[in-house]
């Protein structure tokens, strides 16, 4: 299996990690591995395939829930232990991937505008759902999850935060693999292959409705695994935590980073979870009213991650992992200016996103 | 019977609103092929200078000028500032700098007036009048016919009636004869902004008393619903816009009235998926290449 070996190496430094950090730390890195999850699917979906998706927040509703109704239902008939977990996951994934599937067939045909306008009406309609069958889902409310302390073995002292940093970053490690593999293999260069030029494909012999299908439902389901990881970060589950601007933050995280690169992604989930927690130390400093530093608490950050969007569009769109790349290049030209000539600038949308 | 007339006439009326929204974002794709997903935040945007101009001055009507002025400079500003930058990248670029903008609109006013939803007033009553033992149309109703109404003429005239709207129609049409004409072509992009501005505006104003009141997000189940209806009737036709419009306004209402309110949102999807599966290029498409 290729890249097996940096995703041992890494889940052997993260699992160090998690020792050193305190459980609130714990927390922001479980949180950040949970976003990973959906901004990795993601990026292959926009930018390796060039399907602009603004509906996960809505699959990541879908990937939530399950593991909710799953761990209550089997934890009232008297099921308790550690693989219900596992189970109620594996629900979640199974929901986003066929509520991907069906938006997937229903997109596989659309381009630019029309696409993104129905993922956009999907990622709005969906979180009526749990008002719709309130009997269930509790409407607005929510609902919590039942969760069993940390497995007895680890410790009694084991903090909570730190085994929820534990499932999370094995999700995000796993997805990463599986993602990785995938866009080396031959059905990752047929992504792309569809994503550049269609009639090519198809004369290729490339089926470009079912390529295009198939790329929505893999994003489906890391975003359903994702969606499942905050069900267990948050121990709750509510429409709120899965309304549109989640979708709108994914996307930030994925353009930021640098579309169609999972490194990319990285950066973009961390940027998520760290600039909200800058922007509040900051305005913790300042001496402000409590009603201002209210109203300041959740829109600052999004008035920042809007503002850091337009930029990066417009600026550098090949994000962080773009500007990295243009660095690295850059060495070599000093050094050796003979071969500058042949050298292209570093991609960005542009050269992603030709249709 | 009593409520099929109301819901039918709740649904006219909501559909006039939607019909004006969907023009906006009609006016801006025929210019641009751009579609605004920046509308709605704009509107609302509008909507809170309208309150609080009309708190500090005590008259709905100069809050309701005020607005639509707005409404007109900022979408020239929005296509100066920013999106002129992406018009000739690929679609996506645009739609993803007009989705910052709506996390951008959404943060500012989230900053400025919080989170909570305030009252938005409408000028006259919205007790519907009865004719005959029947209640029939409030004075609200009547006044967003009567301006989305007096909107649409404007509008049409000036497209049809004016060197200003043919120069608009012909750079919509082939940008680079026109510029070869004389037309500049970026000045007219600016305009169409402009007018979609204050349309969007106008529409804002309109529909923000008949819901929950203003909220950063209040608009934004008002701009699926008019995406829905400018496809419905076809992107690229104003006329379309209008009909799409009252066509979504009454499902709308039906749904809402005879199923349930919280079933709204997924009437907008189904029928946005039904229009898209079976005549993607809206119900006025003529005959069109087929696209490979």
């Amino acid at each position: 299996m290729r890249n097996l070996g940096i995703a041992a190496v890494s889940a052997a430094l993260l699992l160090a990690l998690t020792y050193l950090l305190d459980p609130f730390r714990d927390y922001q890195l479980a949180t950040a591995a949970a976003y990973l999850c959906a901004a990795a699917g993601l990026t292959v979906l926009i930018g390796v395939n060039g399907q602009l998706s603004l509906g996960h927040g809505a699959l990541m509703a879908f990937g939530a829930y399950p593991v909710a109704l799953v761990q209550n239902e089997l934890a009232d008939r008297g099921v308790s232990a550690q693989w219900t977990l596992a189970v109620s996951v594996l629900a979640g994934v199974a929901a986003a991937t066929a509520l991907g599937a069906v938006v997937g067939v229903a997109a596989a045909r659309l381009h630019g505008p029309y696409l993104a306008g129905l993922t956009l009406v999907v990622a709005v309609a969906v979180p009526s759902l749990a008002t719709l069958f309130g009997g269930v889902l509790h409407g607005d409310q929510g609902l919590s999850v039942y969760l069993l302390p940390p497995p007895a073995a680890l410790g009694p002292d084991f903090p909570f935060e730190r085994w929820q940093a534990w499932l999370a970053l094995a999700a995000a490690v796993l997805t990463m693999l599986l993602l990785a593999n995938l866009m080396r293999s031959r059905f990752g260069r047929t992504l792309r292959a569809v994503r550049d030029d269609e009639v090519a494909a198809r004369l290729a012999g490339i089926p470009v409705a079912r390529t295009r299908v198939l790329a929505f439902v893999v994003s489906a389901a890391c975003a359903g695994l994702s969606g499942a990881m905050f069900a267990i970060l948050a121990q709750s589950v509510s429409p709120s935590a899965f309304a549109l601007t989640l979708s709108l933050n994914l996307l930030l995280a994925v353009v930021v980073g640098g579309l169609g690169s999972l490194a990319g992604a990285v950066w973009g989930s961390l940027l998520l979870v760290l600039l909200p927690w800058l922007v509040d130390t900051f305005t913790a400093d300042l001496t402000l009213s409590p009603d201002l530093r209210q109203r300041l608490a959740g829109n600052l950050p999004l008035a920042i991650f809007g503002l850091l969007l337009v930029v990066v569009m417009i600026a550098a769109p090949g994000g962080v992992q773009g500007l990295l790349k243009g660095v690295l290049k850059h060495v070599p030209q000093v050094l050796a200016p003979a071969v500058r000539g042949r050298r292209r600038s570093a991609g960005g949308l542009d050269d992603r996103l030709q249709r | 019977m009593d409520r099929f007339v109301f819901l039918t006439v709740d649904g006219l009326s909501r559909g006039a609103v939607y019909a004006a929204f969907a023009l906006a974002l009609v006016l801006i794709w025929r210019g641009t092929r751009i579609i605004n997903f920046a509308q709605g935040v704009m509107a609302v945007v509008t909507a809170y200078l309208a309150y609080s101009i009309s708190n500090a001055t005590g008259s709905y009507w100069v809050g309701f000028i005020v607005a639509l002025a707005s409404g007109l400079v900022l979408g020239a500003v929005v296509e100066l500032a920013v999106m002129r930058r992406v018009e000739h990248a690929p679609p996506l670029n645009a739609v993803i700098v007009a989705l910052g903008l709506v996390l951008f609109g959404q943060g500012v006013l989230g900053m400025i007036y919080g989170n909570q939803y305030r009252p938005a007033e409408a000028p006259f009553s919205r007790v519907a009048m009865t004719v005959a033992g029947v209640p029939v149309v409030s004075r609200y109703d009547l006044f967003v016919f009567g301006a989305v109404l007096v909107l649409m003429l404007a509008v049409a005239a000036l497209f049809t009636r004016t060197a200003t709207g043919l120069r608009m129609r012909a750079a919509a049409f082939e940008p680079m004869v026109s510029r070869l004409l004389g037309v500049n072509v970026a000045r007219t992009l600016t305009l169409g902004w402009a007018l979609a501005g204050l349309v969007g505006a106008l529409a804002g104003l309109l529909v923000l008393p008949t819901g929950l009141g203003l909220h950063p997000t209040a608009m934004d189940l008002v701009f699926v619903s008019a995406f829905t209806a400018a496809v419905v009737g076809g992107l690229d036709s104003p006329a379309g816009a209008v009909v799409g419009g009252l066509v979504v306004g009454l499902v709308l209402s039906y749904v809402g009235g005879y199923v349930d309110s919280a079933a709204t949102p997924l009437a907008v999807l189904g029928l946005l998926v039904a229009v898209l599966l079976v005549r993607p290029g809206g119900l006025f498409s003529g005959t069109t290449a087929r696209r490979v």
